[in-house]
């Protein structure tokens, strides 16, 4: 339902997004994961037909978002990073007018607004104004008022961006609910690993290209065995003794050394009994979507 | 016009009013400047009626302009961004803003009348129904202007320095303060191609019984007023509807 095809964007000399592909699917939860300056908003905004490409061609629900706006919108439910409802107005009144501006009207836009507002569980908040209500709450009536007029693909841009992490889950898992019950392809941009790992396919992002693309398991899958983290007084000079020693390659994160190893208990003892007193700490841990960021990349997240 | 223009737009232009009752005390912002400035030079000049026709000019003017602020603000607020990824008519959008925004600065006008007993002007019934529909003609252009300069700005401050370098200008040298007949060669010269010296020369003639010699007639006023609206209304839909290729909000 969303798809790009070699998606280039440039502010002028810099550029934002290299010649990026991918497609995500109906009743697809589609997260794009990688750290802020990577090109996710770039790519939101071009996809909410809110910039036009500088070279490529994305389609939303089959129209090119580039020369197709306005059945693109029509098909488009957009949530924004920041707060986009008008604090002024009340529930009601801020899904009344998104729903004019979506050409419905009258008796069917009210029955619809019932029916959004209880199915997101918001019927007793009709009345109050925006101003008044919690973050985790407005943002729920920004989903509200996207909904509105059944796109076929919502896009959300750091969904949880200032919510409480009991929010946070419940929008996951309100999003969950979705793409079951809608036939609806939701694509949103991440920077939070809990929440990338509930989507079903990710693209990492890494200044303006891939680094990765696959299923949160698939992708951690890559990473071998397990995360074994040491910390050290001199990490350089203990990597290149623990490579000659066990063969394996450490990386140096954040002063930190990591080694990727299957049975990594078995290193832990090991390791420990070969260079003893130079270990401060350990940790170990199964692979996460941060392990295969820093593994694609170099960098964290 | 299609049924999804107008829908929009007057959706704009009614929330433009919800807005302004919940937020009552800007209604005094707006007049209570031009009322003391009214007061205060009418007072000292002894003649509070020659002054009545300005200090409503600018009331109009102030209100329309501040008014669409809320353009900035709707920006920086977001609430601009879920409109224009909406299938709303970009025309539609500026036109509702644009309408919303004049209604709220002409009923700040017909406010300012209410003024019109402490003056020794006293207007036909007749007259008065004009002076009310003419003052919407005047916050119509007034906005349509302020919506030119809103558009491109992304901060109100930019907005205050265009309205103090720009229009405050303009009204003093509207023959609000002093008639063209009374003003230097050059100066007169520069009243006559003011736009504004036309909306209030419209005022003028509805509200004095012999306006100062020299004042424009008021057909003539009302209708290059009205033409100068339309044509910053086309413009301020055509600039709505431009599409950046680059950046955006």
């Amino acid at each position: 339902m969303i798809s790009a095809d070699n998606l280039t964007h440039c502010y002028g000399a810099r550029t934002a997004l290299d010649k990026l592909s991918f497609h995500a699917g109906e009743r697809q939860i589609f997260g794009l994961l990688g750290p802020n300056g990577g090109g996710k908003s770039t790519l939101f905004r071009i996809l909410a037909t809110m910039m036009i490409p500088t070279e490529g061609r994305a389609t939303v629900a089959g129209f090119d978002v580039a020369t197709q706006p306005g059945e693109v919108r029509r098909r488009l439910g957009v949530v924004f990073q920041s707060q986009s409802l008008d604090r002024k107005l009340t529930v009601a009144e801020n899904l009344t007018a998104q729903g004019r501006f979506y050409g419905l009207h009258g008796a069917s836009l009210g029955a619809r607004i019932d029916e959004i507002l209880e199915r997101l569980r918001l019927a007793d908040r009709r009345r109050d104004l925006v101003e008044t209500l919690s973050g985790g709450l407005a943002r729920r009536v920004e989903i509200a008022r996207a909904l509105l007029h059944q796109p076929s693909v919502l896009l959300l841009d750091e969904p949880s961006t200032g919510l409480d992490p009991g929010a946070r889950h419940d929008l996951i898992e309100l999003l969950d609910e979705l793409r079951r019950s809608y036939p609806v392809t939701i694509l949103l941009t991440t920077h939070i690993l809990e929440e990338a790992d509930r989507c079903d396919r990710l693209l990492l992002l890494h200044r303006g290209s891939r680094v990765a693309e696959g299923s949160p398991a698939e992708l951690k899958a890559r990473v071998g065995g397990d995360v074994v983290v040491l910390t050290a007084g001199r990490p350089d000079d203990l990597r290149s003794r623990i490579a000659e020693r066990f063969g394996v390659r450490p990386l140096v994160a954040d002063g930190h050394l990591r080694v990727e190893i299957p049975n990594g208990h078995r290193f832990i003892a090991d390791v420990i009994e070969a260079f003893p007193g130079e270990i401060v700490s350990v940790a170990l841990h199964k692979p996460t979507l941060e392990d295969v960021f820093l593994d694609e990349t170099g960098e964290s997240i | 016009m299609t049924r999804a223009f107008w829908l929009a737009a007057i959706t704009l232009w009614e929330r433009e009013l919800i807005r302004f009752w919940r937020q009552k005390s800007r209604v005094l912002g707006f007049v209570g400047m031009p009322l003391l400035f009214w007061l205060f030079i009418g007072s000292g000049f002894g003649d509070l009626a020659f002054f009545f026709p300005g200090a409503l000019t600018m009331t109009v003017m102030f209100s329309a302009i501040f008014s669409m602020m809320s353009l900035i603000e709707d920006r920086r607020e977001g609430f601009l961004l879920s409109v224009l990824v909406s299938p709303a008519p970009r025309a539609a959008i500026a036109t509702g803003k644009i309408l919303g925004a004049a209604t709220l600065a002409w009923l700040q006008g017909v406010i300012f009348l209410l003024f019109l007993p402490l003056t020794t002007l006293r207007p036909s019934p007749l007259a008065l129904a004009q002076l009310v529909a003419v003052l919407y003609v005047i916050a119509f252009t007034f906005t349509a202007l302020g919506f030119l300069f809103a558009w491109q700005m992304d901060s109100t401050q930019g907005f205050h320095a265009v309205m103090n370098l720009v229009l405050f200008p303009l009204w003093m040298v509207s023959g609000a303060l002093f008639t063209v007949n009374s003003a230097h060669g050059w100066m007169q010269w520069l009243m006559k191609v003011n736009p504004l010296t036309y909306a209030l020369a419209a005022l003028r003639r509805l509200l004095e019984p012999a306006p100062p010699a020299g004042t424009p007639e008021f057909l003539f006023s009302l209708v290059l007023t009205a033409l100068s609206g339309v044509l910053l209304w086309i413009a301020s839909a055509v600039a709505a509807g431009r599409r950046p290729a680059r950046s955006f909000s």
